[in-house]
């Protein structure tokens, strides 16, 4: 296999890493490689941190593993090489009536990627997450092949957002789930201030779920924001347009506080206060920043950083406080999301607890990493937990509080790699195969 | 009346990329090439892209006798019969230089075994009265140089013949399309320094469908590459043949 140098980050941009790359286009290329010289899988690297980083080693990208297997209309079960993204799972299927359980806030993720993340949608509080709609996976341990199903306890729950840590996936097989069609009929409507916006989560009972939070909004306002709700129908309506691509670096005063305020506001008042209904394209719900490639370059070539936290149901005050100090500190974009999570998850590092959820990005630039570490301790304090798909700041002093099932991971982790050679830097970083 | 398209080295990043906007028309595949379990892995994709057929068929370029069965499939096709020809295979000049043989390799790959392929077929199609054939020559053809010109002047020869069979078969409604590639981001480039305007095979593939569709003759992809090699062409040997390019 030839290895390529380069430099490359994650979605983030904030850290990068420079090493070998190999791009394989066949299975058995991929086998060879994790015979021979193994080196942790990377996706579309649409983690926002390091999670997708090993300066100074080697990783394989996935990229060109990207073929369907096999798919049964009648069961909807479907085996994809790792490296299919799962915006082309919805493309492919979706008119057939069926799209992936789960799908995240880009249809970049790659099979693989949603795997190892355990990734989360919209509808969470109703299909859990990503893993329990993975019947089977093909994973690469050095010589050997393993074919391994829920059934293997331990090893599966290691493996489904488990990083990377426990081998290289090479395929999956994914239970879909039938859908009326590929349009998604949403309501949106607004949520006051945060007391309404936990009311209205709470009691929604729509399929797909979201909320657009107003992070600027301080005084009365604050919390404020959109509720989307979305249920797959059937019908027509102009075909997604093209999506747009950034060009260069956005200078830092594009997203400067005044310029967000303002924004937001917008954004907020677009919906009227009597909230509407309207029919788009699937891929404009699931996926709105999709249609605008490389989004990323807005935040400027220093890049920026998401915050992500779940916090149990009665620790809602609590995310409310960090509510507080994040539209004081002036810093967040206009990205931010609140959504009401359930139990589902998959695996032993899985991010989902029931609680709620928020997600906050900010542009790298002077006090967001205080903010955000102090984010950090709030979470902690909370009972929550943060996520490792957004992470790109925290150290290792709390995460075997935030996730108590760590040692058993790293039992599974060190037997599938031994000589740690699918160590990446965000495993690195918050020392997690360092058993304590 | 669907397509079937015959595509000698189905294994290849290009051919990976244009059966699957065949399939996504509802194309028949049949898919040629030696690695069976990628074959068979191509095969599955195509059929849950729309294919409506896609068979995996074992092919060698270098052993005629596996050419049979492909036309035996295809020519059983009640709608129109196309081919697209991948294969082709680039030893660094310097291998070729310390064993000569490999020349015999390098000139079956890229021209006679195609060449000998589609000759095989032409009668098929002269008598259907349609039909659609991809050639893939290369940039390398049009001019000999230091690097590669044993490759180069085997996809010269594959060039000409391409030219010579277009004009056979178009007096009977078969087109042929010669497509001459630069540098396209595959497993063959991937950390080779200093190629130019380097495309992507995606693109490259949906650029020679699109090209066969108008009926295009030749088509260089990227598409800069045919000013670049019209500069190329036009530097006089004596010049030329002091370069290192």
């Amino acid at each position: 296999m030839r290895w390529k140098t380069d430099t490359y980050t994650g979605w983030g941009r904030v850290h990068s890493a420079t090493g070998e790359l190999a791009r394989p286009e066949r299975l058995s290329h991929l086998a060879a490689i994790a015979k021979d010289e193994p080196a942790p899988a990377i996706g579309q690297r649409r983690s926002y941190g390091d999670a997708c980083l090993n300066d100074g080693g080697r990783a394989v990208e996935t990229s060109r593993l990207d073929r369907v297997l096999s798919f049964d209309a009648e069961t909807g079960l479907m085996e994809a090489e790792a490296g299919l993204r799962l915006g082309e799972i919805a493309r492919l299927y979706a008119p057939k009536g069926w799209l992936p359980a789960v799908m995240p806030g880009t249809g970049f993720a790659t099979v693989g990627g949603a795997i190892a993340m355990d990734v989360h949608g919209k509808n969470h509080h109703h299909a859990g997450s990503f893993g329990q709609h993975v019947t089977e996976i093909t994973l690469l341990q050095g010589k050997k092949t393993l074919k391994i199903t829920p059934k293997d306890e331990a090893l599966f729950k290691a493996t489904v957002g488990g990083l990377g840590q426990t081998g290289i996936i090479a395929s999956a097989t994914l239970q879909l789930q039938r859908c009326k069609g590929d349009l998604m009929m949403v309501t949106e409507r607004r949520a006051t201030d945060w007391d309404a916006f936990i009311a209205l989560l709470d009691q929604s009972e729509a399929t797909y779920t979201v909320g657009w939070i107003d992070a600027t909004a301080t005084g009365k306002d604050l919390g404020r924001g959109i509720l989307e709700e979305g249920e797959t129908g059937a019908g027509l309506v102009p075909a997604p347009k093209r999506s747009k691509s950034v060009p260069f670096n956005a200078p830092q005063a594009a997203l400067s506080a005044p310029v967000v305020r303002t924004f937001n506001a917008l954004y907020y008042s677009r919906v009227p206060k009597s909230g509407r209904t309207t029919v788009k394209p699937i891929q404009d719900f699931f996926f709105p920043l999709d249609r605008i490639h490389d989004w990323n370059r807005l935040y400027g070539k220093t890049g920026f950083h998401q915050f992500q936290c779940v916090v149990p149901l009665d620790q809602a005050p609590a995310l409310r406080e960090m509510m507080a100090r994040i539209a004081k500190s002036g810093l967040a974009s206009p990205l931010a999301v609140l959504k009401r999570m359930g139990p589902g998850r998959a695996g032993y590092l899985s991010f989902p607890m029931e609680g709620y959820t928020l997600a906050v990005d900010f542009p790298n630039r002077g006090r967001a990493e205080a903010l955000i570490a102090d984010l950090e301790k709030m979470t902690h304090e909370a009972g929550g937990r943060i996520y490792f798909a957004k992470d790109a700041l925290s150290t290792p002093l709390h995460i075997d509080e935030m996730y108590p099932d760590l040692p058993l991971w790293q039992a599974e982790a060190s037997k599938a790699d031994p000589d740690g050679a699918l160590k990446t830097d965000l495993v690195r970083r918050l020392k997690l195969r360092d058993a304590s | 009346m669907s397509e079937t398209w015959i595509i000698l080295g189905a294994t290849s990043s290009i051919a990976r990329c244009l059966v699957r906007d065949l399939a996504g028309e509802g194309a028949a595949l049949i898919l040629a090439g030696r690695d069976q379990a990628d074959l068979d892995a191509t095969a599955a994709d195509c059929l849950a892209r729309g294919a409506s057929m896609a068979t995996p068929v074992q092919f060698d370029v270098r052993d005629p006798a596996t050419f049979g069965a492909i036309l035996d499939l295809a020519t059983g096709a009640s709608g129109p019969i196309c081919a697209a020809v991948f294969t082709g295979s680039m030893p660094d000049q310097e291998k070729i230089d310390a064993d000569v043989a490999l020349i015999d390799g390098v000139i079956t790959d890229s021209f006679t075994g195609p060449a000998r392929f589609l000759q095989e077929l032409a009668p098929h199609l002269e008598r259907k009265g349609e039909g659609t054939i991809l050639g893939i020559g290369s940039v390398a053809g049009d001019r000999g140089r230091l690097g590669n010109y044993v490759y180069g002047s085997a996809k010269a020869g594959f060039a000409t013949y391409l030219s010579g069979l277009r004009n056979r078969l178009g007096r009977s409604g078969v087109h042929v399309v010669t497509v001459k590639p630069g540098p396209v981001d595959t497993a063959m480039t991937w950390g080779l320094d200093g190629l130019p305007f380097m495309t992507t095979p995606d693109k490259a593939a949906a650029h020679m469908l699109k090209a066969a569709r108008k009926g295009r003759n030749v088509v260089y992809t990227a598409p800069i590459w045919r000013i670049i090699m019209m500069v190329i062409r036009s530097v006089p040997e004596p010049i030329f043949k002091k370069m290192e390019i």
